[in-house]
């Protein structure tokens, strides 16, 4: 068995004790890190940006080798706090398009959700949801913060749509007596 | 003739700062279009001298501004300010959010927003990477602050300087005019960016946070930028000219850190002070030859909240369209005939309205995306989708924020 763990500055710690529970001991694991290439670009961008200037050379180390830095430091981490032999990965480009190609021929993928804290659809952000949509393997998704209660799930509409269907109001007659 | 010649000018000067073309420099370029204008009559050499003349003063204290900027950096105060930040953050995201927005706001005031891009945001990047929180929010932030913090003095950004010489108006005045719309700019995007990236802000708080290594204060630096800063405000009191103080000031540096002469030279960045007056001479001719009058059909007149609210939103316009530089040179001879209220407007125009892209002007953003069409692709929707929520209401809010400070102060 293979398994991708992707994780992320917000979520490792909590993907990682994920991966320790339930991955079994025989299983081969790769820790995921992707490095924010649109950060970099702003960075460079804002330089680029200022008119007629000729910014100094950026200071040393580059930004890549420091987000790269970082990522290397973030793997080592995650490699100490699983406790057990792991391949470690750094992919650049598109986090949610290079996420479900390192997940090609695994067969597990552990992710946090990186939306809001909250049940629901928001709970995953952009990235997060084309990973869920698009990945050729099982998915493990946790939290990387502890999840709301379930009483924090809004109530059902009154009139689910099919028992009354909603008319306009010129149509409908008068509205139902509120319930105490 | 003249009219297409001036523009012409114009137009190639404008393609050379963007495409930054290796053989033509903008600053040679614009050198050339200037020399060439006045050679072939389009502008007289009275006209030429005037222009000149009027922008001396503005680009010696730009050059003060480059070399005091260049001394902090020199004297190790962004590295400080990275410690600081670093130990300040306690690990936890917002916090850190809190302190960056600080730091940048700060810096971007009294240092401009060139030692914000330039010199912060690298350092707030590997300190937000060396604690391993997520980079992304406080990069936004002082990409955004750069532009929306460059609001309150006259040494902000290069935008207000020029527009401080030609509005009459005090150092003193200029910030207590400008100091509401500033807050106000800061509050917009606070309320905007901590919403927008409030789940990266709500990451529990990084426990194995690297222990920031302790680094020195630069104390004289700090000094002398406290300093400078007591100097401007002092200096509308007692009549003497803002540029001497931040030449003072830069002096101080320099000979504290010991800096040759061949350092000092390459911080005060010669072509660049050329590109800014070849680029003033372009426009003055394109301005005398159809261009002002064009804009001043554009540009409502008087100091009501309306026409102020116009001003803004169209010298964010032009800003977003070419940059704010050329913008507030286009803009400003329109802006400054009703008043030193409305060059105020025009300037939260030019200096919030590039926050709808992050490079400054969709000229440089579609170059950027023609030269980097083969690379790693990045997407920065995102980024964009957050200048489109910050800049409207921020360019709303500031406008009404000037309009009642300048019934106030």
């Amino acid at each position: 068995m293979r398994a991708v763990v992707w994780i992320t500055e917000r979520s490792w710690e909590a993907c990682v004790d994920e991966a320790a529970a339930y991955v079994p001991a025989d299983a081969e694991v790769t820790l995921l890190v992707m490095p924010s290439a649109e950060t970099e670009e702003v960075v460079a961008g804002g330089r680029a940006g200022l008119f007629g200037r000729r910014p100094p050379p950026e200071p040393a180390p580059g930004l890549r080798a420091i987000s790269e830095e970082a990522a290397q430091g973030l793997l080592d981490d995650a490699r100490e706090r699983l406790g057990r032999e792991a391949r470690t990965v750094v992919r650049r480009g598109r986090a949610e398009r290079e996420v479900v190609a390192e997940c090609e021929g695994a067969d597990l993928l552990v992710m946090a959700r990186d939306g809001e804290r909250r049940l629901g659809p928001p709970s995953l952000g952009r990235h997060g949801r084309f990973v869920v949509d698009h990945a050729p393997c099982r998915v493990l998704l946790v939290w990387s913060v502890a999840p709301p209660g379930v009483e924090t799930i809004p109530p059902p509409p009154r009139h689910p749509p099919g028992e009354e269907p909603l008319r306009p109001p010129h149509e409908a007659g008068p509205p139902p007596p509120p319930t105490p | 003739m003249s009219e297409a010649a001036a523009l012409l000018a114009l137009v190639a000067t404008l393609a050379a700062a963007v495409a930054r073309p290796r053989l033509a420099p903008d600053w040679a370029v614009a050198a050339a279009c200037a020399v060439l204008l006045v050679v072939f009559g389009v502008l007289s050499v009275e006209d030429a001298r005037s222009a000149a003349g009027d922008l001396a003063p503005t680009l010696a204290f730009l050059a003060a501004l480059l070399l005091l900027a260049d001394g902090c950096r020199a004297a190790g105060l962004f590295e400080a300010l990275g410690a600081a930040i670093a130990t300040g953050a306690r690990g936890r995201p917002r916090r850190l959010l809190a302190m960056v927005f600080a730091a940048a706001a700060g810096t971007t005031a009294v240092l401009s927003l060139d030692a914000t891009v330039l010199l912060l945001t690298p350092v707030v990047f590997a300190t937000a990477a060396r604690l391993r929180i997520s980079a992304r929010p406080h990069v936004y932030a002082c990409s955004h602050l750069a532009n929306s913090a460059s609001l309150l003095l006259p040494v902000s950004n290069l935008t207000n300087l020029l527009a401080f010489e030609r509005s009459g108006l005090s150092f003193t005045r200029f910030a207590a005019l400008m100091a509401l719309p500033w807050l106000t700019a800061l509050a917009v995007e606070w309320i905007v960016l901590a919403r927008a990236f409030r789940s990266d802000l709500e990451a529990p708080a990084s426990k194995r946070a690297v222990r920031a290594a302790a680094v020195p204060v630069p104390r004289f630096a700090l000094g002398v930028v406290v300093a400078t800063l007591a100097g401007f405000a002092l200096s509308s009191l007692v009549g003497l000219a803002p540029v001497w103080v931040a030449a003072a000031g830069a002096l101080a540096l320099a000979v504290h850190e010991r800096r040759g002469p061949a350092a000092l030279m390459r911080a005060a960045e010669p072509p660049f002070l050329v590109f800014v007056l070849g680029l003033a001479i372009v426009v003055r001719a394109a301005g005398d030859h159809g261009l002002q009058s064009a804009v001043d059909a554009l540009v409502p007149h008087g100091g009501g909240l309306l026409a102020l609210l116009a001003v803004a939103a169209l010298a964010a316009v032009v800003a977003n369209l070419v940059n704010n530089l050329p913008a507030t040179l286009i803009v400003l001879p329109v802006a400054a005939a009703s008043g030193p209220v409305p060059v105020l407007a025009m300037l939260i125009g030019v200096n919030v309205g590039p926050n709808l892209t992050y490079v400054g002007s969709l000229a440089t953003l579609l170059w950027r995306r023609v030269l980097h069409a083969h690379d790693e692709s990045t997407d920065l929707g995102e980024f964009l989708k957050l200048g489109a929520m910050t800049v409207p209401p921020a360019l709303a809010a500031c406008t009404l924020a000037l309009w009642l400070a300048s019934r106030v102060v």
